[in-house]
C-alpha cells in the first residue's frame, strides 16, 4: 500500500458496527456532510458489520479512512473495549490474520483511524495508541478507565488544541466543545513518566479546559480526572486519533446546549456543527496532496 | 474441575465500586466496616474448554509451557484484566492472601441470565481458537472483599441487605484463612457453578376443571394463573360442548384442558394482555346517586376521544394506525411514520429494581420495532414513581428500602437505554410514601417508519397462510415464566423467582441490526415482540391477522423445535415464557432460507417453529403429538366481560382551613425548591445518554449552566431535515387524593403545554396514556382486603372520562396506551395502595427545529409574561403538602378557554417572538420564576401587585397556587408589540422584566414579597438529590 506523496489518498470511509456500537448514524452523516464541504464532491461512506469482517471479508485496503465508533461494544462486560479488543486481537479472518494486523498494516501505510470514546477505548486495549512501537504497543502503555467519580455522564466539555500536536483531525482548531458521555474515560499510564512525555511529543491533541482558560483535572470541567486534562491522543504521525468525546453529536449548531442563548447562524454554512471540524481535516488531508 | 479467575484492582488504584458500597452501607448502616475492595470473578468448569485448548495457548512459549496453572494464568491475564489496573488470581490464590477480613461472593442462581459470562465465554473461544463445549459457559461473580470488625451474621445481612438481590443472586459468605485455596478450586469445594439441572420428566398434564368455584380459585391460585372461578367457568363450560369434545378427539386430545392449553389461556385473559378492567361493563354511580353504565372504558373514553378527534380532523388527519399494532403510528412527514409507546414494568422492578427496569426499557424498545415491519428507535423516556429515597419508617416484609430501588431502577435504565444506543431524552421522578409496595416504572421508546417499504406502508403487516412462523433472538429458559399473570395479581411475599427476567440490550441490538436489514429486503410479512405471555400472545396474535380481516386465522407450532437455553422445560413453560430478547415474525416461505442464511451471517439465532394458516384453531405440538388444540375464536374472544360497580364518594371537603399567610415567602419559596417533586433530578439525568443519534435540539438541562430543568424534548430525528419532534409527559398523582378528573385533566393539560413549552405545533399533538392503578377489584379474601374497590373503579372511571374530555378539546388523537391495575402489596393482611396515577405523554411536531424553545431567561430587558389564568386552587399542591395541609381546591381545566392561548402562543414560536417558555405546574408561578432565573443566569424585577388585584388573591395564592394551563413566557422588547397583539383578549399579564443582576425580586408595589440571591435559590433546588 505503497503512497505517492503527490496522489490522494482514497476519501472512501468504513465505519464498523454491531455487537453494541451505536453512533452509526450520525457519524455517516458527519462524514458524508464534512466530505461534501472539504472534497467538493461525495465521499463514500460505508457501515459495515464487524460480524462482516470474518464472514465476508472486508479489504481495508480499499478505505483511506476507519472509525471505530463510539458505543457499548459487548455491553462493556469485561471492561469498556475489552472484550472486543480480545475479539479484534485473536479472532481469525478468512484470510488467516487476524483485524489487529490488518489495522497495524493499514496505519502503518499511512492511512487514517478515528477512534471515538468505546472506539478509543477499544484502540488503547488493543495498544494502537499512543502507538510509541510502531503501529501498536504491547503490552499496552496506556489504559482508559473508571471516571474519577465513579459515574456513566453525558455533559458538554470545553477542550483546548494543542497547536503542536501532528493530528491531522485536530488541525486548525483552537477550542471547541462537544459532549461526553462515557463512564470509563480516565487516562492512566503504565509507568507516571508517561503522561508527561505524551504531552511533551504532542500527542494529546485534546485537553478538558476550563471555559475560558487551560487544561483542568478539576471536575466538571474535566468530567472523568483524567491527568493534565488529557482528553484525547493520537499517534506521532498524527494520523491515528482516539478521543473520548463525540465530535459527531455537534453536527448542527442545534446540537450545542447553548445554542438558543447565541445568535442564530449567518447562513447554512454556517448552521453545521463543529464536530464536524475534524472530519472536514480528515478529507482535507485524505484528499490534497499528503504530508 | 471448575475453574475461578479472579481478577481484582491493584493496590493504590482506586475502586470505585468498592468506595460505592461502602458509602452507602456506612450511610445506611451501624456496621464497622473499614474497607470494601472488589473483584470480578470468572468461573468456569474445565471440560469446557475445547479440546487441546490449553495447549494452544502454551504454543510458542517455552518449551514444557502447557500446565493448567500457567495456561489459565496467561489466559486470565490477556483476556479479563486490564494490566495496568488489574491483578490476576486464579482459584482462590486472593482468599489465601487473608489480607480482609471477610470475602462476600456474589453470583448468579442457576437460570438467571448472566450477561458477562456470556461474553467472557466468547473472548475464551476466540483466544482458543473453538467456542466453549454445548452445554457450558461461563459464570460471572462479583467480590467484595471487606475489613472490618463484624461477625459473620452481620457480613450476611449485610450482603442480603447491600451486595445481592437474593431473587435472583446466591450469595457466598468466607472468612479469610476458613478454607485452603486448593479446595476452593474443586468441585466438591465451597463454590458449585450455577448450572440449571432439571430433572423431572418433560410430559403433557391433562388437568380436569372441578365443578365447584371454591376448587376452581385454588386451581388458579395453585397453578398461577390469574383467573377467576367464573373465567374457569367459561373455560370448562367450552371444553364440554361435544363440538369441541369430538374436534379434539380427532387429534388425540382428550376432553380436559392439557396444561399448556389452561397456561395459553391464562396468558392470553390476563389482566395484563386483556385488559379485562379497562373493557368491563361498569355501572358507575356518583356522590348524588345517579347511576350510568359505560360499555369499556377504553372503548368509550380513549378509542372513543381519538375516533372524535380524527372525525373533525377530517383529510387534515395525522393518524395512521392507533390501537391495532403494539405502538401508535402517526405522521411525521411525505416520508416517515412516527412511532411511539410507553409501558410500565412495576411489579419486577419491585422485586429486582435493577433487572425489573433494564427489562422495562429494553421490553419497550421492542414496542416500536414490532409495529408495522418494525421501526428503528429513535429515544426513550421514562418516569418514576418512588417512596422518598431516604424514608425511615417501618419496611412491610418482602419489600425493598426505596433507596435501593431508586439506585437499582436507575442503574438499570441507564445500562438498558445507553447500551442500545437510544437516547433517554425526557423523564421525571415523582415521590409519594404510597408507592413504597410499588414503584412505578414507566418506560416509553419513540422511532421512525418508512411510510413506503417496498412498495407498502411500513407501519402495515400482513400474515399470509402458509407463511412460517420463525423466532428469532435469544433462547428460552424459565426466566420470566408467568410475567403476564404474576403482573395482574397484587405483589405479596411469596413471589415466584421465575417472574424476573433480565433483559440484555446488546443481545438485543444485535437483533435489531439484524432485523433492519431482514425488513429492508422484505424477508417477513409481520412482526412481533414476544413480551409478556410469550410466545403464546406473539402467536396468538400473529395467528389472529393470518389472512385478514374475515379470516379465521390460525396457526400450528412446534414448540419441539424452539431452541432452549437448558434441557428440561415443559412443553407450556416453552409456550408462555417471557425471556428476553426475542421477536416472532411471519416469513413467506419463499424467504425462509434467505432469513435463515441472513441471521447466520449476522450471528443470531432464527429457528422456524411452524407455519400460519386459516384453519381457525391455534394448534401447538410437542414430539409430534398435538398438546394444544385452541379455537382462535374462543381464545381471543370467548371471554366475557367483567360488570363492576364504581361508586363514586368525593372525600370530605375540609371546611375551608386556608392557612394563615406565611410571614416570609422567600423561606416557602426555598423549602419548594427542595422538595423531592421539585428538586433537580441532574445526577440522574447526567448518567443517562441524552444525545446518542446526534439529533439532540432541547436537552433534558438547558440554560447558562446547562443545569436548568427542561420541560421537553426536541429532536431532529432526520439528520440534514430541521423538522422536529417534541417529546413532554404530564403527571400529578397527588391531586387523585381529593379528585382524579382533575388529577387526569391536568396530567394530560400539563403533557400538552410542556410540548408547546418547547416549541410544538399545538395543532401536531399526539397523546399515550398510561394508567397505573391500584386494584379496583373487591379481593376473593375473607374478609375481603379491599374494601373501596368499587370507590377505585370509580376514581378509573372519572380519569378516563377527563382524559377523553380534554384529549377531544385540544385535539390530540391518543394513539396508544397502557393500563396497569395491580399496584398493591399485600402483607399480613394489610394493603398498601399506590396514588391512582396516569402518565400523559405525548409527541409534537415541531415544524423547524431553528425555532425550538427553552426555558432559560435570555437577557436582562427581556420581558416576563404570565399567560393563563390563576386562581386559588391550593388543593394538594407542594406548597400545601410542604405544610401538611389537607383540604383545597384542586386545579381546574378549562381545556377550551387554554387552546386559544395554546393557538397563540404556537403562532407566537412560529414567528420567532419567545425568548424562552416555561412550564407553570409543580410549586406554580414563583417555582416556574426561580427556575428560569437561575438557568439562564439573570435576576428578574417582577411586580406582581396588579396580577394580584385584579385576581383578588394573596401573595402566596399567586405566587404558589397550581393552576392549569400556564406557562411564563419571556419576549424581546422589540417583540413586545408583535406579542401582545397575538394574545389580544387573552389572559396575558406582564410581571416585570428580566435583570442584569443576579436576584430574583418579587414585589407589589412598594411592598417586597421576597428578594432571593439566585445562587441560593439554585443551591435549594440542587442540593436534596446531587449525591444519590
Amino acid at each position: 500500500m505503497a503512497e505517492d506523496a503527490a496522489t490522494p489518498m482514497t476519501t472512501s470511509t468504513l465505519i464498523l458496527s454491531g455487537f453494541g456500537t451505536n453512533c452509526e448514524k450520525e457519524t455517516a452523516y458527519a462524514c458524508r456532510r464534512a466530505g461534501r464541504v472539504a472534497t467538493g464532491g461525495e465521499v463514500s461512506v460505508d457501515i459495515r458489520h464487524i460480524n462482516a469482517l470474518y464472514n465476508e471479508g472486508v479489504a481495508l485496503e480499499d478505505y483511506g479512512l476507519l472509525i471505530l465508533i463510539g458505543g457499548f461494544l459487548d455491553g462493556d462486560d469485561l471492561g469498556s473495549g475489552k472484550a472486543c479488543a480480545n475479539r479484534f486481537r485473536h479472532r481469525r479472518l478468512p484470510s488467516g490474520g487476524t483485524f489487529l494486523d490488518a489495522l497495524e498494516r493499514f496505519i502503518g501505510a499511512g492511512r487514517l483511524v478515528l477512534g471515538i470514546c468505546n472506539g478509543f477505548q477499544v484502540m488503547v486495549k488493543l495498544g494502537l495508541l499512543p502507538g510509541l512501537e510502531g503501529s501498536s504497543d504491547h503490552p499496552p502503555r496506556v489504559t482508559l478507565t473508571t471516571n474519577a467519580n465513579g459515574r456513566f455522564e453525558d455533559r458538554w466539555v470545553s477542550l483546548k488544541a494543542d497547536p503542536a500536536s501532528p493530528c491531522v483531525f485536530t488541525r486548525g482548531i483552537g477550542r471547541i466543545e462537544l459532549p461526553v458521555r462515557h463512564g470509563e474515560g480516565r487516562l492512566l499510564a503504565g509507568e507516571a513518566a508517561l503522561v508527561g512525555g505524551l504531552l511533551e511529543r504532542h500527542l494529546a491533541p485534546l485537553a478538558y479546559s476550563l471555559p475560558e482558560g487551560g487544561p483542568t483535572e478539576a471536575y466538571p470541567h474535566n468530567p472523568n480526572g483524567s491527568p493534565r486534562g488529557i482528553a484525547a491522543l493520537c499517534n506521532p504521525a498524527g494520523t491515528v486519533l482516539g478521543m473520548m468525546p463525540h465530535p459527531e453529536a455537534f453536527n448542527y449548531y442545534t446540537n450545542h446546549p447553548q445554542w438558543s442563548r447565541r445568535p442564530p447562524p449567518a447562513d447554512a454554512e454556517a448552521e453545521d456543527g463543529e464536530g464536524l471540524r475534524l472530519f472536514r481535516n480528515a478529507y482535507a488531508y485524505l484528499h490534497g496532496p499528503c504530508g | 474441575m471448575i475453574h475461578r479467575l479472579e481478577v481484582t484492582i491493584r493496590a493504590g488504584q482506586p475502586d470505585p465500586a468498592g468506595q460505592a458500597v461502602l458509602e452507602r452501607v456506612r450511610r445506611f448502616t451501624r456496621l464497622p466496616v473499614e474497607g470494601v475492595r472488589t473483584c470480578a470473578v470468572y468461573a468456569f468448569d474445565e471440560a469446557a474448554l475445547p479440546e487441546g485448548a490449553l495447549a494452544v495457548v502454551g504454543a510458542g512459549r517455552s518449551p514444557g509451557y502447557v500446565g493448567t496453572k500457567e495456561a489459565l494464568r496467561a489466559l486470565a491475564t490477556d483476556l479479563f484484566t486490564d494490566p495496568i489496573v488489574n491483578a490476576c488470581a486464579l482459584d482462590g490464590e486472593s482468599l489465601a492472601r487473608g489480607d480482609f477480613d471477610w470475602y462476600v461472593e456474589v453470583g448468579f442462581r442457576p437460570g438467571v441470565t448472566d450477561n458477562v459470562g456470556r461474553t467472557a465465554g466468547e473472548s475464551l473461544g476466540y483466544r482458543l481458537g473453538a467456542p466453549l463445549r454445548e452445554g457450558h459457559q461461563v459464570h460471572a461473580a462479583t467480590g467484595y472483599f471487606l475489613r472490618g470488625r463484624l461477625t459473620r451474621e452481620q457480613v450476611e445481612g449485610l450482603a442480603r441487605e447491600w451486595l445481592a438481590n437474593e431473587l435472583i443472586q446466591q450469595v457466598l459468605v468466607l472468612a479469610p484463612g476458613e478454607v485452603a485455596a486448593s479446595r476452593l478450586a474443586g468441585t466438591s469445594g465451597l463454590f458449585r457453578l450455577p448450572r440449571v439441572e432439571l430433572t423431572a420428566p418433560v410430559r403433557v398434564e391433562r388437568i380436569p376443571l372441578p365443578a365447584e368455584p371454591v376448587a376452581l380459585a385454588a386451581l388458579s391460585q395453585a397453578r398461577l394463573l390469574a383467573l377467576t372461578a367464573e373465567e374457569l367457568a367459561t373455560i370448562r363450560a367450552h371444553f364440554a360442548r361435544p363440538e369441541v369434545i369430538a374436534a379434539r378427539a380427532t387429534t388425540g386430545l382428550g376432553p380436559e384442558p392439557t396444561d399448556v392449553e389452561l397456561e395459553v389461556l391464562a396468558q392470553t385473559w390476563s389482566e395484563h394482555c386483556k385488559h379485562k378492567i379497562f373493557n368491563a361493563e361498569i355501572a358507575y354511580t356518583d356522590e348524588a346517586g345517579r347511576r350510568e353504565v359505560v360499555r369499556s372504558l377504553f372503548k368509550t373514553y380513549i378509542q372513543g376521544a381519538t375516533a372524535r378527534v380524527r372525525a373533525a380532523l377530517g383529510a387534515d388527519d395525522w393518524c395512521l394506525s392507533v390501537f391495532t399494532d403494539n405502538a401508535g403510528v402517526v405522521r411525521f412527514d411525505g416520508r416517515w411514520g412516527f412511532v411511539f409507546k410507553v409501558e410500565t414494568h412495576n411489579s419486577p422492578s419491585a422485586l429486582d429494581p435493577y433487572g425489573g427496569a433494564l427489562t422495562g426499557i429494553v421490553g419497550v424498545n421492542r414496542d416500536p420495532f414490532g409495529t408495522g415491519r418494525g421501526a428503528e428507535l429513535l429515544f426513550n423516556t421514562d418516569v418514576f414513581c418512588f417512596a422518598p429515597p431516604f424514608y425511615e419508617g417501618p419496611l412491610p416484609a418482602g419489600l425493598l428500602h426505596p433507596r435501593r430501588i431508586y439506585e437499582g431502577v436507575r442503574l438499570g435504565v441507564e445500562h438498558g437505554g445507553n447500551k442500545s444506543g437510544v437516547p433517554t431524552v425526557n423523564g421525571s421522578v415523582t415521590f409519594d410514601e404510597s408507592y413504597l409496595g410499588k414503584p412505578l416504572v414507566f418506560c416509553g421508546t419513540g422511532g421512525l417508519l418508512p411510510l413506503d417499504l417496498g412498495g407498502q406502508p411500513g407501519w402495515r403487516k400482513w400474515v399470509q397462510p402458509g407463511d412460517a412462523i420463525v423466532m428469532v433472538g435469544g433462547r428460552i429458559g424459565k426466566d420470566g415464566i408467568h410475567g403476564a399473570t404474576f403482573s395482574s395479581i397484587e405483589l405479596n411475599e411469596a413471589a415466584p423467582v421465575g417472574a424476573v427476567q433480565i433483559g440484555d440490550p446488546i443481545v438485543q441490538k444485535k437483533m435489531f441490526d439484524f432485523l433492519l436489514v431482514a425488513r429492508d429486503r422484505g424477508l417477513y410479512n409481520a412482526i412481533t415482540d414476544n413480551g409478556a405471555g410469550g410466545l403464546s400472545s406473539s402467536v396468538g396474535e400473529m395467528a389472529e391477522l393470518c389472512g385478514g380481516p374475515g379470516s379465521a386465522g390460525g396457526a400450528v407450532l412446534r414448540l419441539d423445535c424452539a431452541p432452549l437455553k437448558y434441557p428440561g422445560l415443559l412443553p407450556w413453560e416453552i409456550f408462555v415464557s417471557e425471556s428476553q430478547e426475542r421477536m416472532t415474525l411471519a416469513v413467506p416461505p419463499a424467504q425462509v432460507e434467505a432469513l435463515l442464511a441472513l441471521s447466520r451471517a449476522m450471528d443470531v439465532e432464527a429457528s422456524v417453529l411452524g407455519a400460519f394458516n386459516a384453519s381457525g384453531v391455534l394448534e401447538a405440538r410437542y414430539g409430534g403429538e398435538v398438546v394444544a388444540r385452541l379455537e382462535m375464536e374462543f381464545l381471543h374472544h370467548g371471554l366475557p366481560p367483567m360488570k363492576l360497580d364504581a361508586r363514586w364518594s368525593p372525600p370530605p371537603r375540609d371546611a375551608e382551613a386556608r392557612p394563615p399567610e406565611p410571614a416570609d415567602l422567600g423561606a416557602v419559596l426555598l423549602r419548594l425548591l427542595g422538595r423531592l417533586d421539585i428538586c433537580s433530578k441532574e445526577s440522574i439525568v447526567r448518567r443517562y445518554d441524552h444525545e446518542v443519534q446526534g439529533a439532540s435540539v432541547v436537552k433534558p438541562l438547558v440554560g447558562a449552566a446547562n443545569d436548568g430543568p427542561s420541560d421537553a424534548a426536541v429532536l431532529r430525528p432526520l439528520l440534514g431535515s430541521t423538522r422536529g419532534i417534541a417529546i413532554a409527559h404530564g403527571l400529578c398523582p397527588r391531586y387523585s387524593a381529593i379528585d382524579t378528573y382533575a388529577m387526569a385533566a391536568n396530567a394530560l393539560d400539563e403533557a400538552v403545554r410542556n410540548a408547546i413549552a418547547v416549541g410544538a405545533d399545538p395543532a401536531r399533538i399526539a397523546g399515550l396514556d398510561n394508567f397505573c392503578w391500584c386494584d379496583p377489584l373487591p379481593s376473593a379474601g375473607i374478609p375481603d382486603s379491599n374494601p373501596d374497590a368499587a370507590h377505585k373503579l370509580a376514581q378509573l372511571v372519572r380519569a378516563a372520562r377527563a382524559v377523553h374530555d380534554v384529549a377531544i378539546a385540544y385535539g390530540v388523537p391518543l394513539i396508544s396506551g397502557k393500563d396497569s391495575m395491580k399496584n398493591d402489596y399485600v402483607s399480613g393482611g394489610r394493603r398498601l395502595s399506590i396514588l391512582p396515577t396516569l402518565l400523559c405523554s405525548v409527541v409534537g411536531i415541531v415544524p423547524d427545529v431553528r425555532r425550538a424553545l427553552t426555558m432559560d431567561a435570555k437577557a436582562p430587558g427581556d420581558l416576563v409574561y404570565l399567560v393563563g389564568e390563576t386562581r386559588e386552587e391550593l388543593g394538594a399542591s407542594q406548597y400545601y403538602r410542604e405544610l401538611g395541609c389537607p383540604g383545597g381546591a384542586l386545579p381546574q381545566v378549562f381545556p377550551e378557554r387554554a387552546r386559544r392561548w395554546y393557538a397563540a402562543l404556537g403562532r407566537c414560536t412560529a414567528e420567532g417572538l419567545l425568548s424562552a417558555a416555561h412550564d407553570c405546574s409543580d410549586g406554580g408561578l414563583a417555582v416556574a420564576l426561580a427556575e428560569m432565573a437561575f438557568a439562564g443566569g439573570f435576576g428578574m424585577e417582577l411586580d406582581l401587585g396588579p396580577l394580584a388585584a385584579r385576581e383578588q388573591l394573596a401573595p402566596a395564592a399567586l405566587l404558589f397556587s397550581e393552576s392549569a394551563s400556564r406557562l411564563v413566557v419571556t419576549v424581546r422588547p422589540e417583540h413586545a408589540a408583535a406579542f401582545e397583539r397575538e394574545l389580544a383578549g387573552l389572559p396575558c399579564h406582564r410581571l416585570g422584566t428580566v435583570a442584569a443582576h443576579d436576584r430574583l425580586a418579587i414585589r407589589s408595589g412598594a411592598t417586597v414579597w421576597l428578594d432571593l440571591p439566585l445562587a441560593r435559590l439554585k443551591e435549594a433546588w440542587q442540593a436534596p438529590l446531587r449525591e444519590l
